[in-house]
């Protein structure tokens, strides 16, 4: 890489706009976008899904989806315009210029190609696979920061977990020494602490390679911990530009402030007002509404011919949840968290241990009992896209738990139903419409209406916002807090998400392989944090020690 | 792979033993004395009918039966026909026959269904794709009698550039067009599931991130669409190959092809149970087989389902 006295930008985007044609007419996605990386810089779009920071950035790249093109303005790469380039222009870009580091580990390695291939084809199409084909495979994927790198090679993409998945991944958008990378978001769907050690890796290996970073994140906390400057976008419009500390400490723009008071990662603990509320319940009901005590859960393998392997998903867990409060289940994946969620909602027959809710027995109740139950206990769900029936208008998905359980008539249901969407700020109007018309925070409100229809007095909420985006989730989880007061609901909230836990919950029991190794009050976690788990789960937590 | 190929053939033998069974006991179970229409319902001396139904095995309890008949099948001992014909030469004329005309069918379906629905996939919505939806259509929705005759009397007659029937020999050449004939429907069907298929795959993440590694589009397309999208249609294709084996009624009426269609079709209608028992006993073993072939090439498309 040559460098001239003063330095020249790396990529320069200049009054980009972004045009995508639809059905209903054509979609300006990115409008008068102007930012620039130099070379060897980290730069950071951060805007919430929409915004048009993907957008952007796959232009750069001529990955624009087939119905979108670049209707003005300039993306300069080293002083060539490509907003217009050909895609053979692109096809000799791409890898060895500028590569990309895709979001979603899972879905961006194809299933029926060994890894080693998958690299392998990325060094030949560039003309870098060398004398030793395999040998520079191997060596860019130790690079990347896999273990026994030969070995893997071999492997498909569905031997490999989600970390290593996005290190393989990462290996492949390095292996050409590009000299500007495009991350687009590359560990949102990680757990934490991973999504920790990928990023650090991440910034060695670019800061070694002397390779510029364009970072698409959601996450202002993060993108300020990892980027020189920050580009924030909001509906296809770059609303603020600057160093990143700078803005993260002093938003000059309504959006970013709202987005720096929403992100989980940068706010304070649950509001005092809630406080107030647990202290009104009387001694005499502070028994616990639910109790769980030594749960376990084991589940057969199939290794086929037969041979079956147990697996214990959760291994002699005891909590207890005080009426009207908060207890998260915090772990990362396969720590069994969602296991006890269905376990506690009866969709899920346990192993051992027992359940007791409000005095009785969850496990072996009889069909009435399990009836009466359901209606006590509700679940809200992690995916608003796959939990509403997109056959059903709004109005029937939450008139049907009233209408199973026989409550009121065909008019006291409809207000009912008016009166629920109302509770969770929705317009009755909505209930005409039909889930594939609503945005994913709307239909999490849906699911919550939905949830509270029968007026229960637990609510499991699996990963309830974790599909969400900052600000959308800031408001459910505001409104759920809302609820809480109103109605002294009792939350049971499973989340992958620490930052989350200190927005919503009073105590927290943080889990790993099954067990939990840590419970305490949201304080006490948080302040004192005891087991080493929990210590690195905390530190992991983008951005937190920037405020 | 290997314990995955194990476990597959492994499976067959139940499979088979069932089919068998309940051809064998279909036809065990049929009313009528087959010695009286082996006679042609001429009377019969019952010293004769004794030794007839002692021949045939009649007078054993059914499982004995049941038992001759797999092992002659797995022996390939298949009897003879009421008219005195041994039953392992007519199939031994007829198979390959049947065997020429169903892979020059399989092949004519496989190569245009999968080149034809690629294009039409990658070029969705143009005008290439519609013209191909609206004659794949066309040809799913036309019986294959007429589709038959129309190209038989178009081709064959007036055109001249085939003959319109098969000789006895049923060369390769000839059995040409009745292949297309035969191979026109699934050509349809192949046709669909390819370009829906790739229609499905081309917006993956990973065909994006391909892209993304500087690729060329022609090596996007072969390699990572086209392999991902096979997998459904490979599945199609070897569930047709056994069909296509069964030999094809109609299409082998139509040009005159003694093909094991054409023997099973008389076979039936003259009412010769052995000869009926023993084909398609004999169909019963290739049509598993094809499976086999099928989960084998399934699992070499998708390395997901040898680990599963």
């Amino acid at each position: 890489m040559t460098q001239s006295a003063t330095p020249k930008p790396l990529l320069e985007v200049k009054d980009l706009a972004i045009t995508f044609s639809t059905p209903d007419g054509p979609v300006h996605a990115v409008r008068d976008a102007n930012f620039t990386v130099m070379p060897g810089e980290t730069v950071a779009i951060v805007g919430e899904s929409g915004s048009g920071k993907s957008t952007s950035a796959l232009a750069a790249i001529g990955l624009l989806a087939g119905n979108g093109k670049v209707s003005s303005g300039q993306i300069l790469f080293d002083g060539e315009d490509i907003a217009q380039a050909s895609e053979k222009r692109f096809v000799e870009l791409r890898g060895n210029h500028i590569g990309m580091v895709p979001q979603d580990p899972m879905s961006n390695l194809n299933p029926v190609w060994k890894i080693g291939f998958q690299v392998k084809e990325t060094l030949k199409a560039n003309g870098l696979a060398g004398d030793n084909p395999n040998k520079r495979v191997a060596q860019v994927l130790a690079d990347a920061g896999l273990p026994d790198p030969e070995t893997r090679a071999g492997q498909y993409p569905h031997e490999f977990s989600g970390g290593m998945r996005q290190r393989a991944l990462i290996a492949i958008g390095l292996a050409c020494r590009p000299r500007l990378l495009i991350a687009d978001e590359p560990t949102s769907a990680l757990d934490v602490t991973v999504q920790q050690q990928i990023l650090d890796h991440l910034d060695t290996m670019t800061s070694e390679l002397g390779t510029a970073v364009l970072l698409i994140t959601h996450d202002l906390g993060l993108a300020a911990e990892r980027a020189e400057k920050v580009v924030v976008m909001y509906k296809g419009r770059v609303v603020e530009y600057g160093p990143a500390l700078e803005i993260l400490r002093n938003p000059q723009h309504p959006y970013t402030q709202r987005l720096i008071n929403s992100a989980p990662s940068l706010s304070a603990q649950r509001g005092d007002k809630h406080e107030a509320i647990v202290d009104e319940i009387e001694p005499g009901k502070a028994e616990p509404l639910l109790k769980v005590s030594n749960l376990t859960k084991v589940f057969d393998i199939r290794k086929g011919f037969g041979k079956k392997e147990k697996f214990t998903a959760v291994d002699n867990v005891s909590f207890e949840i005080p009426r009207g409060t908060t207890t998260a289940v915090v772990g990362e994946s396969g720590s069994g968290k969602s296991t006890i969620a269905q376990m506690v909602l009866n969709l899920l027959d346990k192993t051992e241990g027992e359940i007791i809710f409000d005095g009785e027995q969850i496990g072996n109740l009889s069909e009435k009992h399990l009836f009466k139950y359901r209606r006590r206990v509700q679940p809200i769900f992690q995916d608003p896209y796959g939990s509403l029936d997109p056959m059903y208008s709004i109005f029937r998905t939450i008139e049907e738990p009233l209408r199973i359980h026989g409550i009121g008539n065909a008019a006291s249901r409809e207000k009912k139903v008016k009166e629920l969407l109302e509770q969770v700020s929705m317009p009755a109007s909505t209930m005409h419409r039909f889930p594939n018309e609503l945005s994913g925070g709307q239909r999490q409100r849906i699911a919550i209406a939905r949830a509270l229809a029968l007026q229960p007095e637990m609510i499991v909420c699996d990963e309830a916002v974790s599909a969400l985006d900052v600000l959308v989730q800031a408001q459910v989880l505001e409104l759920l807090d809302e609820l809480q007061r109103e109605m002294g609901l009792t939350y049971l909230f499973i989340t992958h998400d620490l930052a989350v836990v200190r927005q919503i919950a009073d105590n927290v029991c943080v889990m790993e392989h099954g067990k939990i190794v840590e419970q305490g009050t949201t304080d006490e976690i948080f302040d004192t944090p005891k087991s080493a788990y929990t210590r690195n789960l905390l530190a992991a937590i983008p951005g937190a020690s920037l405020i | 792979m290997l314990s995955f190929t194990l476990k597959r053939i492994s499976q067959l033998f139940p499979v088979f033993i069932g089919a068998t069974l309940l051809v064998y006991f279909l036809v065990f179970a049929t009313p009528g004395d087959p010695i009286a229409a082996l006679s042609g319902g001429k009377p019969m001396s019952d010293a004769t009918k004794a030794a007839l139904t002692a021949q045939y095995n009649l007078d054993k309890p059914f499982w004995v039966q049941y038992g001759l008949y797999l092992k002659n099948l797995v022996t390939l001992d298949l009897g003879t026909s009421f008219s005195g014909q041994e039953v392992k030469e007519m199939l031994a004329r007829a198979f390959p026959v049947t065997a020429r005309l169903a892979i020059l069918a399989l092949v004519i379906e496989a190569v245009f269904g999968i080149i034809l629905g690629v294009i039409a996939g990658m070029r969705k919505g143009k005008l290439f794709d519609s013209t191909v939806l609206v004659a794949s259509l066309l040809v799913i929705a036309v019986p294959t009698f007429v589709l038959g005759f129309l190209l038989q009397y178009v081709v064959g007659v007036k055109l001249e550039w085939a003959k319109p029937t098969v000789s006895g020999a049923a060369t390769w050449g000839e059995l040409i067009l009745p292949a297309l004939v035969l191979g026109l429907v699934s050509l349809a069907y192949v046709l669909r599931l390819t370009r829906t298929s790739v229609i499905e795959n081309k917006t993956a993440d990973y065909v994006r991130t391909a892209t993304a590694k500087g690729l060329s589009r022609n090596r996007v397309v072969t390699v990572h669409i086209l392999r991902n999208s096979l997998i459904p249609v490979v599945t199609y294709l070897g569930a047709d190959l056994g069909a296509l084996m069964g030999g094809a009624i109609v299409t082998e009426g139509i040009f005159n092809v003694p093909g094991v269609g054409h023997l099973l079709y008389q076979a039936i209608q003259k009412g010769e149970t052995p000869t009926v028992v023993a084909v398609v006993g004999v169909l019963v073993i290739v049509f598993v087989l094809a499976n086999l072939i099928v989960d084998m090439l399934y699992a070499l498309l998708d390395p997901r389902i040898r680990y599963a």
